[in-house]
């Protein structure tokens, strides 16, 4: 972490950044395994563009959720509640952009309605991010929870607002938007995947912030002494956690044309499995951007791939993912033989 | 006397109990329906199922961990046992029901177990990937649909009533099911092991300092275990009341419910990092929010208020529990 800051980004350092952690190499490993495969097996599939262009349309919406969970997972917390923030948002700013320009009214009217909305659900986002900081950091109930029952809380408010029926009927401006294909090819939702990836990259590699992230996460105590104002902290890495989420909303919002309360149900748990498989620990204090974000692409390779399969029934896919996260738990495990296994292994004077 | 009514007042469970009258007179002064026999009965029955997953939740909260995976293991392995026993015909007693769900709990709370016992990963993340397996399990590889027709002897316990409880006003009748024996035996059971075994004071060891624990001479890693064999075993009991009870099988009506059961446990008082609790406090807690959402309809709420009333009732519950753990730690470095 320190030694990034120092060099310069040559060819060089950033091939030894990438594979001086063994967990971000392994992962590089299996991804290039599984493209080799995905060639093989469906070349069709994987020769055409339409394959990445969906992909890349897809995995915004959890990749942005993981993004947010992995700072929350960073300081040793957790945040649950993504996918329900992500839903009252996308319902929230869906609401005010028919507030704003009602069905026919002109394009600029819509176009309005479309920062509003934009803006509005960023705001909630850290908003509701905020105030699970501030149970956690103030109030002091652990993390899992909080955000167990906002994530009841969130869903429950966005049941209020939309009576627990789909919104629809957006303004046409907003699918023209988020659905328009920058230079003809790359679409939209990955545009605003690689900004909220550089963001959280220059926030954790380039700024005060990022740093005392990981000494919050590797022990509580030692930053509280070291006077560091961790509530602050805490408050601030959950509001992040739920602008992320937010900014998955709005691209769910986009991908669906509509939102509603249960949508995204699964992905709580696959942006855990993200984080945890691209080499976070859960306990705090380690991991990297850049195993995360393969994760991610790993992820979503396994899923179109999976895709292609029309007689693997979609039920398949929980199976799958709960079966992937279980082994990179085992595999981490054997991996890292030591610190904390000993730790709990520890009976009186052997060491 | 006195001194016991000063023990009293300080106990979380009190205040629960409080707030369960309160409410309760609430709900009657605006309904009027609340104090009858047959409301009361339905209440009762209501608690069957929330209650043995209390129990089992319970335990796992005391030895430190958040299990996620129970709905979802008792889907699973009541599933299998209707589809093994539709299949296979079967006509015979109500014992080799129970006796299949309790193998296949004891199997797949194993399998929990070998995880959570090995892997020094918190246990809510490794039940979520479990659960999501177990479920996987069920919707892909077994193809579950809804199984209509159970066997005879599951539909029999499903419709056995204790007795029958009338509203001599409106005319409704209520009845109590046999299967409320059955919550009342897990939770003696489980008091009886909590209290007065080492299996049972080992998890409240654990769960105040997993490595004091393993010092003071526990198994931690058996005992973490068994826990979860245990655990699968109730879980996958209180699967097969529902499905008697609803007298067909839905695989997928019980998913879900691992929130609200959490929150019941932990709004009764159990210490939210494990170590204190007890199980007067959960069942207190199964109660309030089976009252709360059974009687939101009673006063006329529309029912899509639920989701938030039990996030707000999970946040200040917890809420309450952290800020007094928080005022006893001041408490106690002022002492010192």
């Amino acid at each position: 972490m320190f030694a990034t800051t120092t060099s310069k980004p040559t060819f060089q350092s950033v091939k030894n950044r990438l594979f001086s952690d063994p967990h971000v190499a392994r992962l590089g490993i299996i991804l290039a395994l599984l493209l080799v495969f995905f060639a093989i097996v469906k070349p069709n599939n994987f020769f055409g563009l339409a394959t990445w262009q969906s992909m890349a349309v897809q995995f915004p919406e959890f990749g942005l959720m993981a993004l947010g969970v992995m700072l929350t997972m960073i300081i040793g917390g957790i945040d649950l509640s993504v996918v329900g923030i992500a839903n009252m948002t996308a319902i929230g700013s869906a609401v005010l952009m028919l507030q704003i320009a009602p069905a026919g009214s002109d394009p600029n009217q819509g176009y309005l309605a479309v920062i509003a909305a934009i803006v509005c659900s960023l705001v909630v986002g850290a908003l509701a991010g905020a105030f699970n900081g501030w149970l956690i950091a103030k109030v002091k109930i652990p993390a899992i929870l909080v955000t167990l029952g906002t994530f009841e809380l969130f869903t429950g408010i966005a049941v209020i607002i939309s009576g627990g029926k789909p919104t629809s009927g957006l303004p046409l401006q907003y699918g023209e938007i988020m659905a328009n294909r920058v230079f003809g090819v790359i679409p939209m939702p990955l545009i605003v995947f690689i900004v909220g990836t550089i963001v959280i990259g220059l926030l954790m590699y380039k700024t005060p912030f990022g740093t005392k992230l990981y000494m919050l996460g590797s022990n509580e105590t030692a930053a509280k002494f070291s006077g560091m104002k961790t509530n602050n902290l805490i408050i601030r890495t959950y509001m992040t956690s739920g602008i992320f989420a937010a900014a998955a909303g709005l691209v769910m919002l986009a991908n669906y044309n509509s939102a509603k309360a249960d949508y995204g149900s699964t992905y709580t748990l696959l942006a855990v499995l993200i984080v945890v498989l691209g080499g976070v620990n859960p306990n705090g204090g380690s991991g990297r951007l850049s195993g995360v974000i393969l994760a991610i692409i790993v992820l979503q390779v396994l899923s179109s791939l999976l895709n292609t399969f029309p007689d693997i029934s979609n039920f398949y896919r929980p199976l799958i993912w709960g079966g992937v996260l279980l082994l990179v738990i085992v595999v981490n495990e054997l991996s890292n033989k030591g610190s904390l296994a000993r730790l709990l292994k520890w009976k009186g004077n052997q060491s | 006397m006195a001194a016991l009514l000063r023990k009293l007042v300080k106990t979380n469970e009190f205040y629960l109990f409080l707030v369960i009258v309160v409410l309760s007179v609430v709900i009657q002064l605006r309904s009027g329906q609340f104090f009858t026999a047959n409301n009361l009965v339905d209440l009762a029955n209501a608690m069957v199922v929330p209650g043995i997953f209390a129990v089992g939740a319970f335990m796992v909260l005391v030895s430190g961990g958040i299990d996620v995976s129970f709905p979802a293991l008792a889907s699973l392995s009541v599933y299998a046992t209707t589809r093994i026993l539709v299949d296979g015909g079967y006509e015979g007693g109500m014992w080799l029901p129970f006796l299949l769900v309790i193998v296949l709990g004891a199997i797949l709370g194993a399998f929990n177990g070998l995880f959570t016992s090995r892997f020094a990963v918190p246990v809510l993340i490794i039940t979520l990937g479990t659960a999501s397996v177990f479920s996987g399990i069920m919707q892909g590889v077994l193809s579950s649909v809804q199984i209509p027709n159970l066997p005879p002897a599951m539909t029999e316990f499903g419709r056995a009533t204790l007795f029958v409880a009338t509203n001599p006003k409106s005319g409704l009748t209520s009845s109590m099911p046999v299967s409320f024996i059955l919550l009342i035996v897990v939770v003696a059971a489980a008091f009886v092991v909590l209290r007065y075994t080492t299996f049972g004071r080992g998890l409240y060891a654990m769960g105040g300092d997993e490595s004091a624990a393993e010092r003071a001479g526990f198994k931690v890693r058996r005992i973490k275990f068994w826990l979860f064999v245990i655990v699968g075993i109730i879980a996958s009991l209180a699967g097969l009341v529902r499905t008697t009870s609803m007298d067909s099988m839905h695989p997928t009506n019980l998913l879900g419910m691992e929130l609200m059961v959490i929150a019941a446990v932990v709004l009764g008082g159990a210490s939210i990092t494990g170590g204190s609790g007890t199980l007067t406090g959960a069942m207190l807690g199964t109660l309030l929010i089976v009252i709360v959402q059974n009687s939101m309809i009673l006063i006329g709420v529309p029912t899509f208020w639920q989701g938030f009333a039990l996030g707000v009732l999970i946040i200040v519950g917890t809420g309450i529990s952290a800020v007094q753990v928080t005022r006893a730690r001041k408490r106690a470095r002022v002492l010192i």
